[in-house]
């Protein structure tokens, strides 16, 4: 076990690399470097900034070298000194500006995949045990709209529905009043009354994909010998299901961390713009709409990286949980 | 017993398990039909995927045809009719002695204002009649860019009446004809998409499961970086970075670039599991002792038994590209003004305020986006069940 968790991480090298450069290429895109857009702004203000003060932020980031340089120089800061460069639209450190945002992202990713696992395993059970009655039908037509139709029209119509049917204010994680409160449990409340908007939308093209794997390798699973055993030995049905095949057929339930985080994650960008959560959507495209590229290039980075580490978690779960996976 | 009843009894026995062909039909049909014919049999035999390829096409031919089916340009701004609500078409007026006569018509607007916010107010008043007809004259156009054109399929008679179907937005645009012209783009970034993401898909997925080794290694990394990146923010990056001064053509060529950039790795996996499958194949060995060269081999022999599925799976990536497309335009970095797709659309119906005063302008765009998607993913399963006639 231990030197098949060493060999995903050491696998996991390259591929961070290759997302750190896509970041920095992205960083890079816009015609002009940092600093002319910060003289610029400066001078816009009336500050004119001094050629002493030019030359040293020049040096410290490399800007007259190579872009390999700048590169290593980006790279090197941030891995040793948290250092992710300055954010000239809002005039502080990158890294002063995205650790909250990076956490509140995570949580809403994290409840949106919760809310796919207690939704889906249900009704994939369900579905696949009563195979082709009525319940499976309507789910199976649901699970088709679900991921047709996309996270922000969804989060669009679900504002409307919320507007006109329910008179409640949807944006935002917190009403007016909680904004800034102590945490209470009347905040708390408050909280789960916006964040299921959100959820909702981000978790339901996840469900609707992990419904149909689980219908399928529960189906797959329910018509093997061994089941046949198991009913044959007289075991009541829900022991049937419940015993072995759906514990093999969860399998996909743990890889799913793996490659329903990065849509969530990608889910949660578009729907936090629309919605107007304080995540790193909004934020992101604000930067990426002012050419604020050190802020736009971290959370492409970080976001890359939250999703290798949850395709890394996946893996070494996967492994832990069946044993063909670690020794092949 | 002859030999055609012979035929048959072997028939009843041991026919294939699940036939492409009805049980009544005439197993010999089976035997000597090429792969496309079962494909086609296994196609046609899903109704659901039928029905969604009609629509697909119904779509492309809107598209196609988009400056003659709109019933005005969609930059006419009517400044007398903003936020119009749909008409309705009708087919019979009554005049006064109560005598039914058919006339194609829609009811015209009862303006009023509030006296608060001073804000006009639009209401269907029952009594104006414009009559509509088709094929009028109405705004003159180039079909295609090209012909000289003024007859549309349908339209008010007069040409100063106002027939707005799906309603008109803050300008006093036609949603209907906005919709139609946007189909035309939304649609084609799609295939214009699918189309680069096709080559690089195939090309590197056929060199990674030809070659093997240290290319298939890198081409594999190269897919995983790609699949690990959260798509949404990625396409923000690349879109936000294109300058403004851009011409519209321009900016539509490089956002269809983009979306296809981050496409193209399901296609390759696919390719480079048949390359492997199909690597030790008898023809293929054949093929390379008869002395064909490897490029003759790859293009020649493997990728044409692949056709069916690179059919399905480039389907199945049409829809990702419009939602991607929609989703750019709708934040406002990716296609804009004067340029019109369902994505620029929605972005007029991005605040709550503008959706619960002209809620059509966010039912009948996202109900372009959803339909189209829903049926180009119906499709792309027929397809792909259809894809490999030989198997189950």
């Amino acid at each position: 076990m231990f030197g098949y968790v060493l060999k995903r991480i050491v696998l996991m090298i390259p591929t961070m690399i290759g997302i750190s450069f896509i970041a920095f290429f992205i960083i890079q895109l816009p015609p002009g470097d940092y600093l002319t857009s910060v003289i610029a702004s400066m001078s816009d203000s009336g500050q004119d900034m001094h050629p002493d003060e030019v030359r040293r932020i020049r040096a410290l980031y490399g800007l007259d070298e190579p872009m390999i340089v700048q590169y290593f120089k980006w790279i090197t800061g941030i891995l040793l000194r948290g250092d992710f460069g300055y954010s000239f639209e809002w005039g502080r450190p990158v890294s002063e500006l995205i650790w909250d945002r990076m956490g509140a992202t995570l949580a809403v990713s994290m409840a949106s995949l919760l809310f796919v696992w207690i939704v889906s395993l249900p009704i994939g059970v369900y579905s696949a045990v009563r195979r082709h009655s009525i319940g499976d039908h309507v789910f199976t037509l649901f699970g088709f709209l679900g991921l047709a139709i996309p996270n922000f029209i969804l989060a669009l119509t679900l504002m409307y529905v919320g507007y006109k049917y329910m008179g409640q204010s949807v944006g935002g994680l917190y009403s007016p009043e909680f904004v800034g409160a102590p945490a209470s449990l009347a905040k708390f409340w408050d909280l789960l009354k916006h964040l299921w908007i959100p959820v909702v939308v981000i978790g339901t093209s996840g469900t609707a994909s992990l419904i149909r794997i689980l219908r399928a390798n529960l189906t797959d699973e329910l018509s093997k010998p061994y089941v046949i055993t198991a009913r044959a030995k007289g075991l009541p049905e829900h022991q049937v299901i419940m015993r072995y095949p759906l514990r093999i057929a969860l399998n996909p339930f743990v890889s799913a961390i793996g490659w329903v985080l990065p849509q969530l994650i990608s889910g949660v960008t578009i729907t936090a713009i629309v919605l107007n959560l304080p995540t790193a959507g909004p934020l992101l495209l604000r930067a990426l709409v002012a050419q604020d590229m050190y802020l736009a290039g971290s959370f492409i980075l970080l976001m890359g990286i939250l999703t290798l580490i949850g395709m890394l978690i996946s893996d070494l779960l996967l492994a832990a949980l069946d044993p063909r996976i670690r020794f092949t | 017993m002859t030999l055609v009843s012979h035929y048959d009894d072997l028939a009843e026995e041991t026919g294939p398990a699940i036939s492409p062909l009805k049980p009544g039909d005439d197993p010999d049909k089976i035997a000597v039909a090429s792969q496309w014919q079962l494909i086609r049999a296994r196609f046609f035999a899903n109704k659901v995927a039928v029905v969604a390829g009609i629509i697909v096409l119904l779509f492309y031919f809107v598209g196609l045809f988009a400056e003659f089916l709109a019933p005005t340009i969609p930059s006419k701004a009517q400044p007398r009719f903003t936020y119009a609500p749909p008409q309705s078409l009708a087919f019979f007026v009554e005049d006064a002695e109560g005598n039914r006569r058919f006339q194609l018509h829609v009811k015209g607007y009862a303006m009023s204002v509030d006296p608060e916010s001073l804000r006009r107010s639009f209401t269907i008043d029952p009594d104006k009649i414009v009559p509509v007809g088709f094929f009028v004259k109405g705004e003159p156009y180039k079909m295609w860019g090209v012909f000289e054109m003024e007859r549309r399929l349908l339209g008010a008679i007069n040409k100063r009446d106002p027939m707005n179907l799906l309603g008109t937005d803050s300008l006093g645009r036609d949603l209907l004809s906005r919709v139609i012209y946007g189909t035309r783009v939304s649609m084609s970034i799609g295939l214009i998409g699918v189309a680069s993401s096709l080559i690089i898909g195939t090309v590197l997925g056929a060199l990674s499961g030809f070659y093997g080794g240290w290319v298939d290694l890198s081409v594999q990394r190269l897919i995983e970086i790609i699949s690990a990146m959260p798509t949404i923010p990625l396409w923000l990056g690349l879109a936000a970075a294109i300058p403004i001064t851009w011409s519209p053509l321009k900016v539509y060529f490089v956002i269809t670039l983009i979306v296809s950039l981050l496409a193209w790795t399901g296609l390759a996996r696919e390719v480079r599991g048949r390359f492997f499958a199909l690597k030790g194949e008898d023809f293929v060995t054949a093929a390379t002792l008869d002395g064909s060269s490897q490029r003759r081999v790859i293009f020649r022999h493997i990728l044409p038994s692949l056709t069916s599925h690179i059919l399905a799976v480039v389907t199945l990536a049409i829809p990702t590209m419009i939602v991607a497309e929609t989703a750019l335009s709708f934040l406002g970095i990716g296609l804009k003004a004067p340029v019109v797709s369902w994505g620029v659309l929605l972005q007029d119906a991005q605040n709550i305020r503008t959706v619960a005063t002209a809620p059509w302008l966010l039912i009948w765009p996202c109900l372009a986006v959803v339909v189209s998607v829903l049926s180009f993913n119906f499709l792309g399963d027929g397809l792909r069940d259809a894809a490999d006639p030989y198997g189950h």
